[in-house]
């Protein structure tokens, strides 16, 4: 107990060094002059809260140790196969009735959420199936969103005539970047991947004359229904989707129209992934996140193997990418930095390395949860990244983990 | 033509300056990675946060308070060396300790989720925007090269940044070559496992290598701050993945290729923000990280990584 207590007041004393400069001593300027104003409460309040923590933790190892390990706590069964196409169905119906009773704000939020999904599905076949770290994701959603972009802006394209086109560049896109750095080790390959995605958004903002700088490119028009334009007034006098339809136009109805057009896209993307990983390829990916020497012992030529991942992922970040520049109706390189990587990354993660249901879920959290918590903004990121750390300790095979096919012995 | 040699002289100034920072955070990716072999991604958070705790330092002296400029530096410097330490120390435990054994991408992601929080732990406490450093060393040493008008400026700020480099660079050195915990240190990066059977505390060992790395990191953050008058909580992702791009350059694990490799990206750098353009430097740094992987991934004096089944 004294050795405990002992620890517990070190503990505490070193969470007092670290909050002290941070939240405890915070830097006010008046003038010329720099103060510091204590927040004695934010310190001590930390230290104490250190120390029953580490108390507390220290009393339940003691406890434990005693008895013959425990069976793991906190346990969230992996679900079978059948269970996940069920909780699919039901989450595919929920989400095809959800803009019919809910309002523009929630449809909106919920379309959001969508383009997560369709990303977090891109970036689960590269980091959950072939397991290849790539920080650098945002670099393909970036090529996908200007590839929109640019053809609306030199060229006049629609986004249907753009939307293939933009999967295919950024899937070139993963291909080359892909080609040369995918015999890289794990760890070295999430640095490279990093620096591709910031390249990517430094030349964005650099070549200014033809991507807009850091103003981006505006004015992208929205998807249009088999050629008729989603608007109140067309440009070049064709007949518009309420026209057609003979309604009046709402704008509730073009939120709705995107909303439903993001979740055909997700599906499709749901449904290729899941038939992929059920393919020789998707196998392969799986053998080869396993360990890769044992793949190349047995045939598997490994670097064509992590290249088809890699750009089939770069592929689905390219739909995601041209659909959110239809959305948003305009791009910047604001919103492809760094974080936005670590966000999907975190998505993969959070639901589980492989698991479709499990990225679906997380999708929702990570994007619904800050949206509710409004007043808390200025924490999201704080709470996201120690969520992150919390994960990886604590469970860092997700909150659904897959189950993985496999035989045992019987012993 | 008599031009370019004080313009020579400048960029080669301003580049080892800027390469002493990257060399001194360098040190860091390479001594963990040497013992542990992985990437501490929330090491640039370290070198930020260094910075930070020497701007607190010094509003906590205030600059008029009548003591002497050295002195007041070295205390800035003395207290973000240590509380860095404690966030070395601190880190390690919470983020790496746990996951010793696990497979590798699991520490990595752990490690991205310990500096997305570091930095959002500065900007939510201290404040997102921009903060100024007060100038406290003010002034140059300019000289003429070659018979030429134009003279060079040496700011000294930019000038203490080299001399305190280049001595806890011959300080780590000495350490590492000659003392007990260096000793163990070496034993440890060649066979953490060995070290381990043979009676080194090798817990102790990886806690003392992250809490070096950080002070070394914090040195370079409170200098730069000093140099460049101004911090926000978002300098240290940019610094860390240059520094680390130094580490590779120099081979990752060897101490004396980090400091070469940070002052060759310096320079690098540098040269190419006059000669080319300001905009692409970030972007050069970057070429060169994704070159040395594919062309010698064991940078310049790294040894070769066998793989083992």
């Amino acid at each position: 107990m004294n050795q405990n207590l002992k620890n517990a007041a070190i503990a505490s004393l070193l969470a007092g060094v670290i909050i002290a400069p941070v939240y405890g001593l915070q830097i006010l300027r008046r003038g010329q002059e720099t103060y510091l104003q204590p927040e004695w409460k934010m310190i001590l309040g930390g230290m104490l809260a250190v120390f029953v923590i580490q108390l507390v933790n220290a009393w339940l190892r003691q406890r434990r140790a005693g008895k013959v390990a425990a069976p793991s706590r906190f346990r969230i069964p992996a679900i079978s196969d059948k269970l996940r196409h069920r909780a699919i169905m039901v989450l595919v119906l929920f989400a095809l009735a959800w803009p019919f009773f809910t309002g523009r704000a929630q449809v909106d939020i919920a379309t959001l959420v969508l383009i997560y999904v369709m990303l977090g599905l891109g970036l689960n076949i590269v980091v959950g199936f072939a397991g290849l770290l790539d920080l650098g994701f945002v670099g393909f959603y970036a090529t996908g969103a200007y590839t929109y972009a640019l053809l609306y802006h030199w060229a006049g394209w629609g986004f249907w005539e753009a939307l293939p086109l933009a999967g295919l560049v950024s899937a070139f896109f993963g291909f080359i970047l892909g080609f040369p750095v995918l015999r890289l080790r794990g760890d070295y390959l999430a640095i490279v991947t990093l620096g591709f995605g910031e390249i990517i958004r430094l030349l964005l903002i650099n070549l200014n004359e033809f991507t807009g700088g850091p103003d981006g490119i505006s004015g992208i028009p929205k998807p249009s229904f088999f050629g008729y334009q989603m608007v109140r007034r067309s440009m070049d006098g064709t007949p518009t989707f309420h026209e057609l339809m003979g309604w009046s136009f709402n704008s509730q109805d073009v939120v709705i129209y995107l909303y439903l057009m993001a979740l055909v896209l997700v599906l499709f993307t749901l449904y290729f992934t899941s038939r992929l990983i059920r393919m020789p390829i998707g196998r392969a990916w799986e053998a080869l996140r396993e360990d890769e020497i044992a793949c190349r012992s047995l045939g598997l030529n490994p670097r064509n193997i992590k290249l088809s991942a890699f750009t089939m992922g770069a592929m689905f970040a390219g739909f995601g990418g041209a659909f959110f520049a239809a959305r948003q109706g305009l791009v910047n390189p604001e919103s492809f930095t760094f974080i936005e990587s670590a966000l999907i990354l975190a998505i993969v993660v959070l639901g589980g390395m492989g698991s479709q249901l499990g990225v679906i879920l997380a999708a929702v959290l990570l994007t619904v949860i800050p949206e509710i918590a409004r007043e808390f903004a200025e924490y999201r990121m704080l709470i996201f990244g120690l969520v992150m750390v919390v994960m990886m300790v604590w469970r860092p095979q997700g909150l659904l983990p897959v189950k993985r096919p496999q035989v045992e012995l019987e012993s | 033509m008599s031009d370019l040699l004080p313009l020579l002289t400048q960029q080669l100034f301003n580049g080892l300056s800027l390469g002493a920072i990257y060399a001194l955070i360098a040190i860091g990716y390479t001594m963990v990675y040497g013992i542990i072999g992985m990437i501490n991604f929330a090491h640039g958070e370290i070198y930020m946060i260094g910075a930070y705790v020497g701007l607190v330092t010094l509003s906590a002296i205030g600059v008029g308070s009548g003591l002497p400029l050295p002195l007041m530096v070295l205390v800035m410097l003395i207290m973000a060396v240590l509380v860095t330490a404690v966030y070395g120390f601190a880190v390690e435990k919470i983020a790496y300790a746990p996951l010793r054994n696990s497979p590798r991408l699991v520490p990595l992601i752990s490690a991205i989720g310990m500096s997305i929080f570091l930095q959002n732990w500065v900007a939510t406490g201290q404040g997102a925007r921009d903060m100024a450093v007060p100038a406290l060393i003010t002034g140059s040493f300019n000289f003429t090269v070659g018979g030429s008008d134009f003279s060079v400026t040496a700011p000294y700020s930019r000038i203490l940044i080299i001399v305190v480099t280049v001595l806890m660079m011959i300080g780590l050195t000495l350490f590492i070559k000659y003392s007990r915990t260096g000793q163990a240190s070496r034993a440890c990066s060649q066979d953490l496992r060995m070290a381990n059977l043979l009676g080194i505390d090798t817990g102790r060992i990886i806690s003392i290598t992250f809490m070096i790395g950080a002070m070394l990191a914090a040195v370079g953050g409170v200098l730069i701050a000093l140099a460049i008058g101004k911090l926000n909580p978002f300098i240290g992702f940019i610094a860390g993945i240059k520094a680390f791009t130094a580490a590779v350059l120099g081979g990752i694990g060897s101490i004396p290729g980090a400091m070469l490799g940070g002052v060759l990206l310096g320079l690098a750098e540098t040269f190419a923000a006059a000669f080319i353009s300001s905009q692409y430097k970030d972007i050069v740094a970057f070429l060169l990280l994704v070159f040395i992987l594919l062309f010698r991934p064991t940078g310049l004096l790294g040894k070769p990584e066998v793989e083992k089944v």
